[in-house]
């Protein structure tokens, strides 16, 4: 691989645990409900992931629990927002921490432990494309698998009912319950949906992509995939761009720093990019409010009250 | 009925051995003695090798000691705290065993004038206060021998996380051993700023891999850089532990550290109640560093050049940094035949020449 292919491939990589946990908060969000707990959700679900894929020695087991993990935690935020009607943002900062605390307990006795590395899954005649081939179909099949589920996300919100539904809940809680769509019931799915995904984006980091455990290797991968939400203005297939453009930003100072190009920049501030583009881009999209009320759920955020309606 | 009459049975017996050994229990009394950890223990890297002398010490003496330790302990107003808890709760002696340590350990230190205290890696002292600390750049001048010779590209790659006198020693020091059978060899340099980052490290691995390096190494503690070489076909040398079970292909040797004698030699003192002695920068002359065993696919030849260059260390025939050391932006930074003094290693703030990258200020 030449140096564009390495950084391309690499940044596919770090950009998947993206992907999948702000598609998961993307379709929390439509339904309107704000879970802020994506970092403690993901938290659990790569220790979750990682306990037992080495314990049972299988890869899906382990993103099973994975997932499992990041719908109970998910669970804990869904109802004390929906059943007891609590500050949504509150209680999902309360998940996002707890969730990293527990982790590091859950983990303890997996700390320095390693599994094999999931082997890549090399697309007979796609991967000999020049350029792209080795970048998009050499890698690891949750990279696929995370195609796939965005397909089907994007498939799900424009083209079926239940998307519709969903979507109708976010928009006015209110007025769905009038024409008889089960608003609470929607939105506790919706909160485990984006759940399952954040644990299933935990443990691609776990599992996949280093395979270890270690107490707070997400490192604040949860927190970019909020803002990625905002970044994408609630569209899946931007989610999709955005997630490769912060993967980008990640990776790429890392080879910056090794290349024949020498940057005089500190690396200290190349580790830092991140989380600059993140601000940077929140400063530049809420500068456009048009852009941010087009698309944003009406109702992100705001407790439903049956008896009101 | 029959389980209760085991268990008085074992009750008596365990009274009488007790009244039996009672005046020799109270003469000889345990030592207490702390450890503090800054990661976890795990299975490979420094805290694990920390944790190896310490089980070697208990070895070594027995019942005449008993050992504590706490693990994961940040170094921050944390650490101070675990570190009174220990002096105020009758530990004799107590091993803080990581740099940013140092201040809360002199502080502590002084406030027990009765409990000793060793700190590793750090400069500071007092009355009841040494360090100690290894010169791990010997077995980095040894590994980069290993790595020049090994290298198809002459591009190695370092994963490094902190640019502090340490880490710049072992950069150079394997630098100038691979230059030493290789002259055009250039070794490239990322910093992840983090000392366990096993995502960053395996990212800036392959990222090294990717722009040609072949053989890499790294100071960091995770196994994360030796499981990057394994699946990506590069060669690694590995730090801190033996780490060849990480990557069976992959894994060259490693620079391992040994505290286990220094730890026994620290306690008996205790126990002899002797002096403190004095604060030590040990190297593979007393025992502090070795190389992890060398991967067969390492030439013989290459092999006994090294095994010949280590009994020289050994010997204090020959140490790595000596003159003529020419840094990165070409000027003499040391004259042929002059070795680097202690303090001018302690006070390192450059690349040498080879070093293909910037040193972050």
């Amino acid at each position: 691989m030449n140096l564009f292919e390495s950084i391309l491939f690499a940044t596919i990589v770090a950009g998947t645990p993206l992907l999948l946990v702000a598609l998961g908060e993307l379709v929390t969000e439509k339904s309107g409900m704000l879970n802020l707990g994506a970092e403690g959700l993901m938290s659990v679900g790569a220790v979750s992931a990682f306990a037992i894929a080495l314990t049972m020695d299988s890869t899906v087991a382990g993103l099973v629990a994975g997932m499992v993990a990041g719908i109970l935690l998910s669970l804990v935020y869904g109802f004390i927002t929906i059943h007891l009607m609590a500050n949504q943002v509150a209680t999902g900062l309360a998940v996002a921490i707890f969730g990293v605390g527990l982790s590091a307990f859950l983990g303890k006795p997996f700390e320095a432990k390693v599994l094999e590395a999931v082997p890549r899954t090399v697309v007979p005649y796609l991967s000999d494309l020049p350029l792209i081939g080795r970048a998009l179909f050499a890698q690891q099949w949750m990279v696929y698998v995370s195609w796939v589920l965005l397909a089907l996300i994007i498939w799900f919100l424009a083209r079926t009912r239940a998307g519709l539904a969903l979507k109708a809940v976010g928009e006015s809680p209110v007025s769905a319950h009038a024409i008889g769509l089960p608003v609470i019931r929607i939105r506790y799915f919706a909160v485990m949906f984006g759940g399952a995904m954040a644990g299933l984006g935990g443990g691609f980091i776990s599992v996949f992509h280093t395979p270890m455990w270690t107490e707070g290797m997400i490192a604040g991968k949860g927190w970019i995939a909020l803002a990625l939400v905002v970044f994408a203005t609630w569209r899946p297939s931007r989610v999709l761009l955005g997630a490769y453009l912060f993967g980008g930003v990640m990776i790429s100072q890392l080879f910056f720093q090794s290349s024949e190009v020498q940057i005089e920049i500190p690396s200290q501030f190349l580790s830092a990019l991140p989380y600059l583009a993140t601000i940077l881009v929140l400063v530049l999209i809420s500068s456009n409010v048009k852009m941010i009320r087009m698309n944003s759920p009406a109702s992100l955020g705001k407790p439903f009250l049956k008896e009101n309606a | 009925m029959k389980r209760r009459m085991i268990l008085k049975a074992g009750l008596a017996a365990a009274a009488t051995s007790m009244m039996l050994q009672a005046p020799m229990a109270l003469a000889d009394d345990p030592a207490k003695i702390g450890f503090v950890y800054v990661s976890p223990i795990g299975d490979a890297g420094w805290t694990y090798q920390h944790d190896l002398g310490r089980l070697e010490m208990i070895d070594n003496l027995g019942d005449k000691v008993t050992t504590t330790f706490v693990e994961s302990v940040p170094e921050g107003a944390d650490a101070e705290r675990v570190i009174r808890e220990m002096a105020a709760s009758g530990h004799d002696l107590i091993f803080a065993t990581s740099f940013g340590y140092m201040n809360y350990v002199e502080r502590v230190a002084k406030q027990f004038p009765n409990v000793r205290f060793m700190h590793a890696t750090g400069y500071k002292g007092g009355p009841n206060f040494l360090n100690y600390n290894a010169r791990f750049y010997e077995g980095r001048y040894l590994t980069g021998i290993i790595a020049g010779e090994m290298t198809k590209s002459d591009i190695l790659g370092y994963v490094a996380a902190f640019p502090i006198p340490e880490v710049l020693q072992g950069i150079n020091a394997f630098t100038l051993g691979a230059q030493s059978v290789n002259p055009d060899i250039q070794v490239r340099v990322i910093w992840v700023n983090s000392w366990y980052d096993p995502g960053k490290e395996r990212e800036a691995a392959q990222a090294l891999i990717a722009q040609g390096a072949d053989v890499i190494t790294h100071h960091t503690d995770s196994t994360a850089v030796v499981q990057a070489a394994q699946d990506q076909g590069a060669y690694a040398v590995a730090y801190h532990s033996d780490m060849s079970k990480y990557g069976k292909d992959a894994h060259l040797t490693a620079t391992t550290h040994h505290w286990g004698p220094y730890y026994t030699e620290i306690a008996e003192r205790m126990l002899e109640k002797e002096g403190m002695g004095e604060s030590i920068w040990g190297g593979f002359k007393e025992g502090f560093v070795e190389l992890a065993p060398i991967n067969p696919v390492v030439p013989q030849a290459v092999q006994d050049k090294v095994a010949e260059v280590t009994e020289q260390i050994r010997e204090g025939e020959f140490h790595p940094f000596t003159g003529p050391i020419i840094g990165q932006d070409g000027k003499e930074v040391l004259a042929a035949g002059q070795t680097m003094t202690d303090e001018q290693l302690g006070k390192m703030n450059f690349y040498v020449k080879g070093v293909n990258s910037k040193l972050p200020k």
